[in-house]
């Protein structure tokens, strides 16, 4: 056999096998890899919902896409650390749940979802405005909106009723009076002033805003050192010496729901988490008269200011990462997952805790079943009209701020004493300049 | 019966097999040579371990100074900016409350785990019943991992649920709650106190090695000459046990300074950023905003001063070996 012929022969066999297209490739082909969606998620404050992933999600999926989902959960406070070192290196889960405007942080490292954001806003109502500005990024979705964890106030309706509030205060003067006196019966409002990742700014960033406060103009010029905003670290000051429970400087996300739970705050802002405890504990947690604790619980949004009432709502995004070597499978998934006869296995179990990012999910049955008192959680995500970098846009800049927990900072800093409210706001504006440069 | 095909060629084998031997002599002899050089073998043994230095220290320290050089974010290489990175952090009034943080924590932290730990160990230098069970329990803060026994001192330091307000309370010792970690200066002491409680072990468990070294006949002798037991500690014990207590104290000067986990456990920086250090801040920059250049510039802030710390400890140590 001539050379030239001999190579032919072998160029013809290796084809055969399709050895050529694995080396064109640089990849092993699809069915030698194993199809698995390996998803990095936090451990939810409701883990019936990360049963679900693992125990419901992940079967079905096995039989409707032949997909084997890997369900990873984590700390919220550490999703940023793994996300950072999963781009950086280049490997690890196919898909990272990013809350808030992370996905902002993390452009470049995911995969374009547009097509399936247009398919299930399309099919579903219509995805809300602020989430979509949360991962649409240059006309492009660069991540997936999951849902949005709504920040409500939780409240003890039997110790308002007993200082005279028969309804939640409308307004921040009218809850600085209720709480006074909650706290003088030794019920006092707690509220975490920390660097945490939820309960904290959720709860700083709506303060500002209701009081006319704002971190930058649209064009991006810092706007925080203004008499709106000394007014309402003012307030807060008097309001945190009047009616809290002074140790939620020193609180993380979970310190409210364990004080509120053992009777020892009134109200608190945080997701349903508490009331879904409290229901899921019945025999557990108690009112002082013997009664199960989530019949004496009811939720209300944040009061109003001088510049109307407003809400942050934690928003959590779903982002397939470049790196993945499975984005298709990953895509599928997702695809799968957002359809609603899925997603809603996974949202009954939360009772209300997150909702859905899209307008249909308002008028599911599974209001009905959860009650009036979780009515409150229905509409709030759809209400919400600020979010962070407020009047700019959530971009890299007001993640840096978010992240630094300038504007949550500027308040512990005054109402701990540390500084005079007019050094804390200049201090505030002064380094959010050095992000907006 | 014999192989003729071995047997029957017994005269050349050994002819072919006397120039192997031979061959093998030099090499043995060649191999020998080559152990015996101290060079040679130094140079072996240390290829490991400079290997993995190269690797796992210098490697990321070298990569560290570049990014702290170039505008590097998470997913994006950046540009080189010069000295930028470090401008920024010097102007940056969260960096500067750390870095002092950093230098407050450290230095009270020592004193306390050196003057504890002196103690600690004079006690163990004793003789006393259990004492080897005594000995080994003590290095259990040491043991524990910083994570697990920086979640225990949070529960006990909690604002709301505190069992030490609990005791005190119901003690009758006070009649509201302490703000262990809600406020600030409380909280940088309750993290001094926890990383005095940790490290305090090493510093007792390392003296008391070096008070063992120390003859009693020294002691025996100062005693008879009329000295007390200050006087015998001061002129006796403590000239003997520097050299080993310098040694500790820079351990734990680059251990305490560049400490990250028991803060980002007990109170991550807060409250108002008032127990952030160095690490827990180039941390929060670096990994949590996604902007590794700054985080870079940020760490490598310790350097310096670490370096410092060490040289002028070293060169200290090194004029007494002189003396």
């Amino acid at each position: 056999m001539r050379r030239r012929k001999f190579l032919k022969a072998v160029g013809a066999g290796v084809a055969a096998t399709g050895i050529e297209g694995i080396l064109t490739a640089q990849r092993a082909p699809a069915f030698a890899q194993a199809n698995t969606v390996h998803i990095l998620r936090w451990n939810d404050f409701v883990p019936a919902a990360d049963k679900v992933l693992r125990e419901v999600f992940a079967p079905e999926v096995q039989k409707a896409l032949g997909l084997k989902l890997n369900v990873e959960t984590v700390n919220a406070n550490d999703l940023p650390a793994r996300a950072t070192a999963a781009i950086q290196s280049g490997s690890g889960p196919d898909i990272i749940l990013l809350l808030n405007n992370y996905p902002h942080l993390y452009a470049s490292a995911g995969v374009d979802v547009s097509a399936l954001a247009d398919e299930v806003s399309k099919a579903q109502g219509g995805i809300y405005e602020p989430a979509a500005r949360l991962n649409k990024i240059g006309g492009k979705w660069v991540s997936m909106p999951w849902s949005l964890v709504p920040a409500l106030i939780a409240y003890r309706k039997s110790w308002f009723d007993e200082v005279g509030a028969k309804e939640f205060p409308k307004t921040w003067q009218q809850y600085h009076e209720v709480g006074r006196k909650l706290k003088a019966a030794k019920r006092p409002i707690g509220q975490t002033l920390g660097n945490t990742f939820g309960d904290a700014p959720t709860f700083t960033y709506p303060l500002l805003w209701s009081f006319g406060g704002q971190e930058v103009d649209a064009k991006g010029k810092v706007m925080l050192d203004s008499k709106e905003t000394l007014e309402s670290v003012r307030f807060m000051v008097q309001f945190w010496k009047d009616a809290h429970d002074e140790g939620g400087l020193a609180w993380d996300d979970s310190n409210n729901n364990r004080s509120f739970l053992s009777g020892d705050i009134s109200a608190t802002l945080n997701g349903a988490s508490i009331y879904v405890a409290a229901l899921n504990g019945a025999d557990k947690f108690k009112t002082e008269k013997g009664e199960p604790l989530h019949t004496d619980i009811l939720h209300a949004p944040l009061p109003a200011g001088p510049k109307g009432a407003h809400g942050y709502h934690t928003a959590h995004n779903h982002m397939v990462m470049k790196y993945s070597k499975n984005t298709k499978g990953a895509i599928e998934f997702l695809r799968w997952a957002h359809k609603q006869e899925n997603l809603e296995k996974w949202m009954v179990v939360q009772k209300g805790y997150a909702v859905g990012t899209a307008r249909a999910w308002e008028k599911h049955k599974m209001w009905a079943d959860n009650g009036p008192v979780m009515a409150p959680f229905k509409v709030a995500a759809a209400g919400q009209s600020r979010l962070m970098g407020f009047a700019g846009q959530p971009d890299k800049k007001a993640a840096e701020a978010w992240n630094k927990y300038i504007v949550t900072v500027m308040y512990a800093q005054a109402c701990s004493g540390k500084m005079k409210a007019e050094e804390t706001v200049k201090w505030a504006a002064g380094e959010l300049g050095k992000i907006y440069t | 019966m014999k192989d003729p095909a071995i047997h029957g060629t017994g005269g050349a084998v050994a002819a072919v097999a006397a120039p192997l031997v031979d061959r093998d002599r030099v090499r043995v002899s060649r191999l020998t040579r080559v152990l015996d050089s101290e060079r040679l073998l130094a140079a072996a043994l240390l290829t490991p371990g400079v290997a993995i230095l190269a690797l796992f220290i210098a490697y990321p320290f070298v990569m560290a100074i570049w990014f702290s050089l170039t505008s590097i974010r998470v997913g994006d290489p950046g540009v080189f900016v010069g000295l930028a990175n470090f401008t920024k952090a010097l102007n940056d009034t969260i960096f500067q409350t750390a870095f002092s943080n950093t230098v407050f924590y450290t230095f009270w932290a020592t004193i306390f785990k050196l003057v504890l730990g002196m103690w600690l160990a004079l006690l163990l230098n004793r003789s006393f019943r259990f004492k080897r069970i005594v000995r080994a329990s003590m290095l259990l803060p040491f043991i524990i991992p910083t994570v697990l026994s920086a979640f225990a001192w949070r529960w006990m330091f909690d604002p709301t649920f505190s069992v030490m307000n609990w005791a005190l309370y119901h003690g009758g010792m006070i009649t509201d709650r302490l703000p262990f970690l809600s406020s600030g200066d409380w909280a940088m002491w309750c993290a001094i106190v926890v990383n005095t409680w940790r490290g305090m072990p090493f510093f007792a468990i390392t003296l008391l090695a070096g008070l063992q070294t120390i003859s009693p006949d020294l002691h025996e002798a100062a005693a008879l000459d009329g000295a007390g037991a200050w006087h015998r500690f001061w002129h006796v014990t403590w000239p003997l046990l520097l050299p080993v207590t310098l040694v500790v104290v820079v351990f734990s000067v680059i251990q305490t300074f560049s400490d990250f986990q028991l803060i980002y456990v007990l109170t991550g920086g807060g409250p108002a950023n008032s127990t952030h250090l160095i690490a827990t801040y180039a941390y929060q920059i670096g990994v949590n905003s996604g902007l590794l250049g700054e985080g870079a510039a940020l760490s490598l802030f310790m350097f310096p001063v670490l370096f410092a710390v060490v040289w002028v400890q070293l060169r200290y140590l090194k004029r007494m070996e002189v003396r």
